[in-house]
């Protein structure tokens, strides 16, 4: 080997001292800036991030985006979608990158990225009269200390969907199921008469469809997330009897065991498929029972307002979204004209039986009523009471903790105190 | 084992010396030429990153866009050894790498064995049986999450039919049960490739070996034990390496099929420092996961290479 050029040891630890030299931060530990964004010029090629799931259709999404291509020739918008479950860190990885100029946020998910500087604070940008012509209950949507962080988009809420034939089968009266206790009744009614096997369908795979659908049944029971000074209070009182319910539920056979690996498009399917008859989920699943396509229960299926615990109480977990517009979006003007434009009346009320406008004169206007009349008198009742998840700024650390110990308790391998015991402690430190 | 012989370097006149240098210095920077993209690929793409994740671990990043990111030493690393979680993860992902790789190896050097056979449509067994490692670990863990399903997967229709179990079973409805059927999606797709790893290795013992130890009156058995395994631990160890490092990476599969549930029951390390670095975005602390988990893979390897190599056709 020639003594002159470089051993192959020399030229290794020449090249990690290279990388190292490289890595050691100019400015930042991680090699990354947050990315600077701009209004730009109010024209240009949009990226548009939507969910494909529940809420909106793709259908309605694309028509919507059509439509405001006719009205607006010189933007144009490249809609991409994907699960629900797979938006929150889509979202985060793609917010360095700065790839998406208008994303689709949760109501849950306002604290963290406001705080992480991930979506752009547009109060400014707010009309002064939305105030009175947006239902106050969709106003705090997107909101995070005092400031604007979204426009709502798809007011949602669980509500209660029975198969009116089978209950008819089963003798049992559809007034009853106004309370948990009534379903409860009618559930076993409907199993010892043998009209079907697991009368109730939820979705309680280890996600937040978990947390969503406790967060009812916490609100129906009298319980509460937080108490005042914003410590967690999930493991007393209604928070403790709701887990306790549910998890009876599964051992008196009236839930579907396999619930716990269920979303909410496992419960469509099983409503859809006359495998239960009775279950909650969002806005847009009675249309899907009557699309002849899927279903086999098309015209049976009813929806009333979700039912009231022993107190008497009866709130609907609060699954509003928002579009948000990215923090180092460089073309902040174009994408507010689309996020303004898919959110206006005009727009929203088209597609009002997949979820629930936002705006207060959409829920007089009859054309409007008409297009889904079961489901808006049900709102009607429920869009005035709802319970929202905390709004804090590490919710999704938090929601995993808790969404883990839940599942523990639905499958027995806890107490449902010792479950929501160990969930308040676990996730204590994260709320920091 | 090779042998080398030292060359003496050749006696060169003068006049004749500086061409050879010339081409030798071409030949130099031709070399250097073709190999800056594997560099650029090697220290751009896995090195810096490496390096750069090092450095990330001793600081406190809470956000894929940091303001300020403190300083904290070994604070990361404390985290994860004081946390119960992790180290339920670890013997999770110990369990499903320790049964896959071991059911990969027995299936494979079974399924190895038999297409080593003199069979007539050889050719066909290997085509269809390398199909399921052809097949994109996503959609693998998409068909099995189909196969599976509680309601109407094919399992359960099949087990019905063929009166193995009474009624519907949800497989993925228990941690421990969800855990080994991600341990059996993962064998499904694997072992192929474990078989023909084995089966180049099988093609490589003479036959005259085989036929004199039969004259020698030894047994199948006895055969399999004497002559295939130790003349095979060259291609066991290569692949009990890759396998394990890979089992021990384990992510698509888990996210496509489980999600980490149910209750964390198939929640692996990988897909543990994933939640922690992006989805809860603790980039500091993922990135000290991330440190951790190469840590045990070269533990696990030195184990492997260490015990494999008492015997003299050892890798080392």
């Amino acid at each position: 080997m020639n003594s002159l050029s470089p051993t192959r040891r020399q030229v290794l630890v020449g090249g990690l001292a290279a990388g190292a030299a490289l890595a050691l931060p100019a400015c930042s530990v991680t090699g990354t800036k947050a990315k600077k964004g701009g209004n730009g010029s109010g024209t240009g090629t949009l990226q548009a991030l939507f969910m494909q799931q529940a809420g909106y259709s793709t259908k309605d999404v694309t028509a919507m985006v059509n439509a405001f291509h006719s009205a607006n020739a010189d933007i144009k918008v490249t809609p991409t979608f994907v699960t629900y479950e797979a938006l929150h860190d889509k979202i985060v990885s793609a917010a360095v990158a700065g790839t998406y100029d208008v994303v689709l946020i949760d109501v849950i998910w306002p604290a963290e990225f406001a705080s992480k500087s991930i979506v752009a604070d547009i109060t400014s940008r707010y009309p002064a009269d939305w105030t009175s012509t947006m239902l106050g209950g969709a106003l705090a949507t997107a909101e995070y200390q005092d400031k604007q962080y979204g426009v709502p988009w798809g007011m949602d809420t669980k509500f209660f969907y029975y198969n009116k034939t089978m209950l008819a089968k089963a003798g049992v009266d559809a007034a009853s199921l106004d309370t948990w206790e009534g379903v409860l009744t009618a559930a076993r009614a409907l199993k010892s008469k043998g009209v079907i096997k697991y009368p109730l369908s939820w979705s309680w795979s280890q996600a937040e469809a978990l947390i969503c659908d406790y967060t009812q049944l916490l609100g129906a029971f009298g319980g509460t997330f937080l108490d005042g000074s914003g410590k967690l209070t999930i493991n007393q009182g209604g928070g403790v009897d709701a887990l306790k319910w549910m998890r009876q539920t599964i051992v008196d056979g009236l839930t579907n065991p396999a619930s716990t690996t269920f979303l909410e498009a496992e419960v469509e399917k099983t409503l859809n498929n006359g495998q239960a008859a009775m279950g909650i989920n969002w806005t847009y699943y009675l249309g899907t029972s009557n699309d002849s396509s899927g279903s086999k229960v098309v015209g049976q299926m009813a929806v009333q307002q979700t039912p009231s615990g022993p107190g008497g109480k009866r709130p609907g977990c609060n699954g509003a979204m928002a579009l948000s517009i990215a923090q180092g979006s460089k073309n902040q003007d174009a994408a507010w004209k689309l996020v303004d434009f898919i959110s206006s009346e005009q727009q929203l009320d088209q597609y009002a039986k997949d979820a629930l406008p936002i705006w207060k004169k959409s829920y007089d206007t009859p054309s409007v009523v008409q297009s889904a009349p079961a489901t808006f008198a049900a709102a009607a009742k429920q869009l005035d009471d709802l319970i929202l998840r905390p709004q804090i700024a590490n919710y999704n650390g938090i929601s995993q903790v808790i969404q883990v110990e839940l599942q523990k308790a639905l499958l027995g391998k806890k107490s449902a105190q010792a479950a929501l015991d160990d969930a308040v402690k676990t996730a204590t430190p994260l709320m920091a | 084992m090779t042998v080398t012989t030292r060359l003496e370097r050749p006696v060169i006149p003068p006049d004749a010396r500086r061409p050879v240098r010339r081409r030798r210095g071409r030949q130099g920077r031709l070399a250097a030429v073709l190999l800056l993209p594997a560099a650029v690929v090697v220290f751009g793409v896995v090195l810096y990153p490496v390096v750069r994740t090092g450095i990330v671990s001793f600081f406190e990043v809470n956000s894929a866009t940091p303001v300020t990111t403190p300083f904290v030493g070994l604070r990361n690393y404390h985290d994860i050894v004081d946390n119960h979680e992790f180290w339920a993860t670890l013997e999770r992902t110990l369990y499903f790498t320790i049964v896959s790789t071991g059911l990969e190896l027995s299936l494979g050097m079974g399924l190895a064995l038999l297409l080593n056979a003199p069979l007539r449509a050889r050719w066909v067994f290997r085509a269809i049986v390398i199909l399921p490692w052809a097949l994109p670990t996503v959609v693998n863990g998409a068909m099995w999450r189909g196969v599976l399903n509680a309601q109407y997967g094919s399992l359960n229709a099949a087990l019905t039919q063929l009166h193995i179990i009474g009624s519907y079973h949800s497989w993925l409805g228990s941690p421990w049960g969800a855990l080994n059927m991600v341990i059996l999606a993962d064998v499904w797709k694997t072992t192929p490739l474990v078989a023909f790893f084995l089966l180049t290795g099988l093609q490589s013992i003479p036959a005259e070996i085989y036929e004199s130890a039969r004259v020698d009156g030894a047994g199948v058995v006895r055969m399999f034990r004497s002559i295939t395994v130790p003349l095979l631990i060259p291609s066991i160890s290569i692949v009990l390496i890759l396998r394990t490092i890979d089992a021990f990476k384990v992510f698509d599969l888990v996210y496509v099929l489980t999600r980490g549930g149910p209750a964390n029951g198939t929640q692996t390390i990988a897909y543990f420092t994933y939640v922690q670095a992006f989805s809860d975005q603790r980039f500091g602390y993922g990135s000290a996961l991330a440190d951790v988990i190469v840590a045990c893979i070269l533990v696990l390897s030195a184990v492997y290479l260490r015990a494999l190599r008492r015997t003299e056709m050892s890798l080392l």
